[in-house]
C-alpha cells in the first residue's frame, strides 16, 4: 500500500452516520450519488471542495448512529483516502474495514492536525506525518485479525478464499 | 470462570466452553436480518461472492420497513431488490406491504427472534432483541452479506458495563426513561465496543414493552448489544409466540463487569433529550419550564411502537384535541398492533384528537417520509435519534421523550408534562 498525502479537513466530536450521509439520500446505493452529499449535514458544500486524497481528522466517536454502509461509501467515493479520530463507533469501523476506507486511531493527531494542514500516512505502519505542522505520531496499531483481513483484501474475499478451499 | 450472559451466548454459538472480553470469535448466527434501505448493498456484495443459496431460507429476514409504502421511483427500485431476491432464493421470511411492520416491533411479535439467539442485523437498533435474552447487535452491509452466505460472523467479545436499577417507577416514568437516563450518564460513546446488562428490581417487574425501548436504545450510548437476562415476564412474551425452540442463559453471580451503574429510579422524572445527540437528556420539568414551542408530535417507531406505548398515549389524548397548527403522528408498529389499537378503540380517541394514523413504517423517524421537517420546526418524537437532520431539513429539531409527553406536548403545543393534562 502506497502512501497517502493529502490536505486535512476538520470535524468535530461524535460525526453521526445521518450528518455523513442523511437519510434523504439513502434511497440509492450508488457510489458516485452518494459521494455528491458526503458529510453534508456536517459541511455543507465538503463534496464540492474535497480533493481525491484528502483526509479527514475529527473528534471522538465518528460515524456514530446507523449501522449505514452508505457512510464509508459516500466519503471513498468522496476521494477522502484515510481518516484520522482518537476513536470510531464501532459499526463504522467494521464497516470502514469492509469497504476498503483506510481508519486511524489517534487521539494525539486528531488533536494536533489543524485545518488545511498537509499530511501524510503510512498506512502500512500507522505514521502519521502533520507536514505543515512538523509533527509525527503513530496511530494505535490495526488489531492483528483485521490485519489479516485487509491482507486477503478485505472481508468478502477473505471468504472467498475460505470457501473455493473447501 | 464466571461468565456473563453475552460471554454464555457468544461461547455457546462458538462452540467453546467460555470466551472472555478481548477474544475474537467465529460464532453462528441464528437470524440475518437487513431492510429496504440495508439489503440492497448486502444483496450486491452477496451476490459478488458467487454462492448460489442462503444459509438457511427460514433464518435470513427481509423487512422492507423504511421507505415503504415506497416514498419514490428510487425506493421502489430498492425494494424491488429485495423482493426479487426473496422469490429467487425461496426467503420464508420476506414480509410484504400488508403484512410488514416496524423491524424491530416485528420479529418478536412473531416469535422470530428468541431468548438465547446470536442475531445480527444491518440496522443499528438490532440490539433491540436483548430484551428477550438474546445477543444482538448492527452490522453493516458487508458483515451482513457474508453471514446470509454463510451463517458465520466475526466478533470481538465485548466488555460488559452492569446497569442496576432499584426501586419502583414513579408515574409516567417508561422504560424509555430509564435509558434515557442512563444515555445521559454513559453519554453517546461511554459504552463504545462494550455491551450493557440491565438489571436491578426495577427491571424484573418492567413489561417487555420498556425492557425493549432500552435495549433498543442501547447503541445510542455506542454499545455493542444491550441485553437483560430472561425471566417469568420474558417466558410469558415468548412462550404463545416461538417458532422454534430458544435457551436461556443468564449472568453468573460473579461475572466480571467492567464497570457497574447503579441508579435509583424513584428520582427520576420522564426524560426529554435535547437536540443533537441523545445523551442531552433533562428532566421534562425541565423542558417545560423552557416553554419549548413545536410544531410535530411522532408517536411511534421501533423504540415505541408498541400496543402498550400507543395505550398510553391515548390516555392523555381521551376527549382532547392535538393544539392548532400541530400535526399529530401515530405510527403502529405493525400491523398487529394497529388491529389492536382498533380492537381497544384507541383509533378512536386519536382521529377524535385530530391525529392522522399512518401505516407502519420507519418513515419520519430516520427523515425518509410521511412527516419530514421544514428549517426551523420542532418536533417531540418517541423515536431514538435527535441528530442533526434526523427528520428532515438541517436547521429542524427533534426533542426524544415517552408517548406520554409527546401526547401532552401534542395537546399543548408546547413540550409539557402529563400532569398539566391528567
Amino acid at each position: 500500500m502506497n502512501n497517502i498525502e493529502g490536505k486535512a479537513w476538520k470535524f468535530g466530536d461524535d460525526v453521526d452516520t445521518d450528518a455523513i450521509i442523511p437519510a434523504r439520500y439513502l434511497n440509492t446505493s450508488d457510489p458516485q450519488e452518494l459521494a455528491k452529499y458526503c458529510m453534508e449535514d456536517a459541511d455543507p458544500g465538503f463534496a464540492g471542495k474535497v480533493a481525491v486524497g484528502d483526509i479527514i481528522v475529527a473528534g471522538k466517536n465518528f460515524g456514530c448512529g446507523s449501522s449505514r454502509e452508505h457512510a464509508p461509501i459516500a466519503i471513498k467515493a468522496a476521494g477522502v483516502a484515510c481518516i484520522i479520530a482518537p476513536t470510531f463507533a464501532r459499526i463504522f469501523y467494521r464497516n470502514a474495514f469492509n469497504t476498503g476506507l483506510l481508519i486511524l486511531e489517534s487521539a494525539e493527531a486528531a488533536a494536533a492536525i489543524a485545518e488545511g494542514h498537509q499530511v501524510n500516512v503510512d498506512p502500512a505502519t500507522g505514521t502519521i506525518k502533520d507536514l505543515t505542522g512538523g509533527q509525527i505520531f503513530q496511530a494505535r496499531p490495526v488489531p492483528e485479525f483485521m490485519q489479516k483481513l485487509l491482507d486477503d483484501g478485505g472481508l468478502m474475499e477473505h471468504w472467498r478464499k475460505r470457501l473455493q478451499v473447501k | 470462570m464466571a461468565q456473563t450472559i453475552t460471554e454464555k451466548i457468544l461461547a455457546f454459538h462458538a462452540g467453546l466452553k467460555e470466551v472472555e472480553p478481548g477474544q475474537l470469535i467465529e460464532a453462528q448466527v441464528d437470524i440475518a436480518l437487513a431492510n429496504d434501505v440495508t439489503a440492497p448493498i448486502a444483496i450486491a456484495e452477496f451476490e459478488k461472492l458467487g454462492v448460489e443459496k442462503v444459509f438457511d431460507d427460514e433464518r435470513v429476514l427481509l423487512i422492507p420497513d423504511h421507505f415503504t409504502p415506497n416514498k419514490d421511483i428510487k425506493s421502489a427500485e430498492q425494494a424491488k431488490i429485495l423482493r426479487e431476491f426473496a422469490k429467487q432464493q425461496k426467503l420464508k421470511n420476506y414480509f410484504e406491504i400488508g403484512r410488514v411492520g416496524i423491524e424491530h416491533v416485528l420479529l418478536p411479535e412473531q416469535g422470530l427472534v428468541l431468548p438465547g439467539d446470536l442475531i445480527v442485523g444491518a440496522d443499528s437498533h438490532t440490539c433491540t432483541y436483548g430484551a428477550l435474552g438474546a445477543f444482538a447487535t448492527g452490522v453493516g452491509s458487508t458483515d451482513l452479506a457474508a453471514a446470509m452466505a454463510t451463517g458465520k460472523v466475526w466478533f470481538k467479545v465485548p466488555e460488559t458495563i452492569k446497569v442496576v436499577y432499584h426501586g419502583e417507577l414513579p408515574p409516567w416514568v417508561e422504560g424509555k426513561d430509564l435509558i434515557l437516563h442512563t444515555i445521559g450518564l454513559l453519554k453517546v460513546d461511554g459504552a463504545l465496543y462494550q455491551a450493557i446488562e440491565m438489571m436491578g428490581e426495577t427491571i424484573s417487574s418492567l413489561p417487555m414493552y420498556g425492557r425493549m425501548s432500552m435495549a433498543n436504545m442501547a447503541i445510542e450510548a455506542g454499545a455493542k448489544n444491550g441485553i437483560i437476562a430472561p425471566d417469568e415476564i420474558t417466558l410469558d412474551y415468548v412462550r404463545p409466540r416461538a417458532q422454534r425452540d430458544y435457551t436461556l442463559f443468564s449472568s453468573d453471580p460473579d461475572a466480571n463487569y467492567c464497570k457497574t451503574i447503579e441508579i435509583d429510579v424513584t428520582k427520576i422524572r420522564p426524560q426529554v433529550a435535547y437536540p443533537p445527540l441523545p445523551d442531552k437528556s433533562r428532566s421534562v420539568d425541565q423542558a417545560a419550564a423552557d416553554n419549548i414551542a413545536i410544531d410535530q408530535v411522532v408517536i411511534g417507531s421501533c423504540t415505541n411502537g408498541r400496543i402498550e406505548d400507543f395505550r398510553l398515549a391515548a390516555k392523555l389524548l381521551k376527549g382532547k384535541k392535538a393544539a392548532p397548527f400541530m400535526r399529530l403522528l401515530i405510527i403502529p408498529g405493525t400491523q398487529d398492533v394497529y388491529r389492536q389499537m382498533i380492537k381497544e378503540g384507541l383509533t378512536e380517541i386519536f382521529l377524535d384528537a385530530e391525529a392522522l394514523i399512518s401505516p407502519p413504517t420507519c418513515g419520519p423517524c430516520l427523515g425518509g417520509h410521511m412527516g419530514i421537517l421544514a428549517a426551523g420546526e420542532r418536533a417531540v418524537a418517541t423515536t431514538n435519534r435527535n441528530f442533526v437532520g434526523r427528520m428532515g431539513h438541517p436547521e429542524s429539531e427533534v426533542y426524544l421523550s415517552n408517548p406520554a409527553v409527546a401526547a401532552a406536548s401534542a395537546i399543548l403545543g408546547r413540550i409539557a408534562t402529563p400532569e398539566e393534562i391528567i
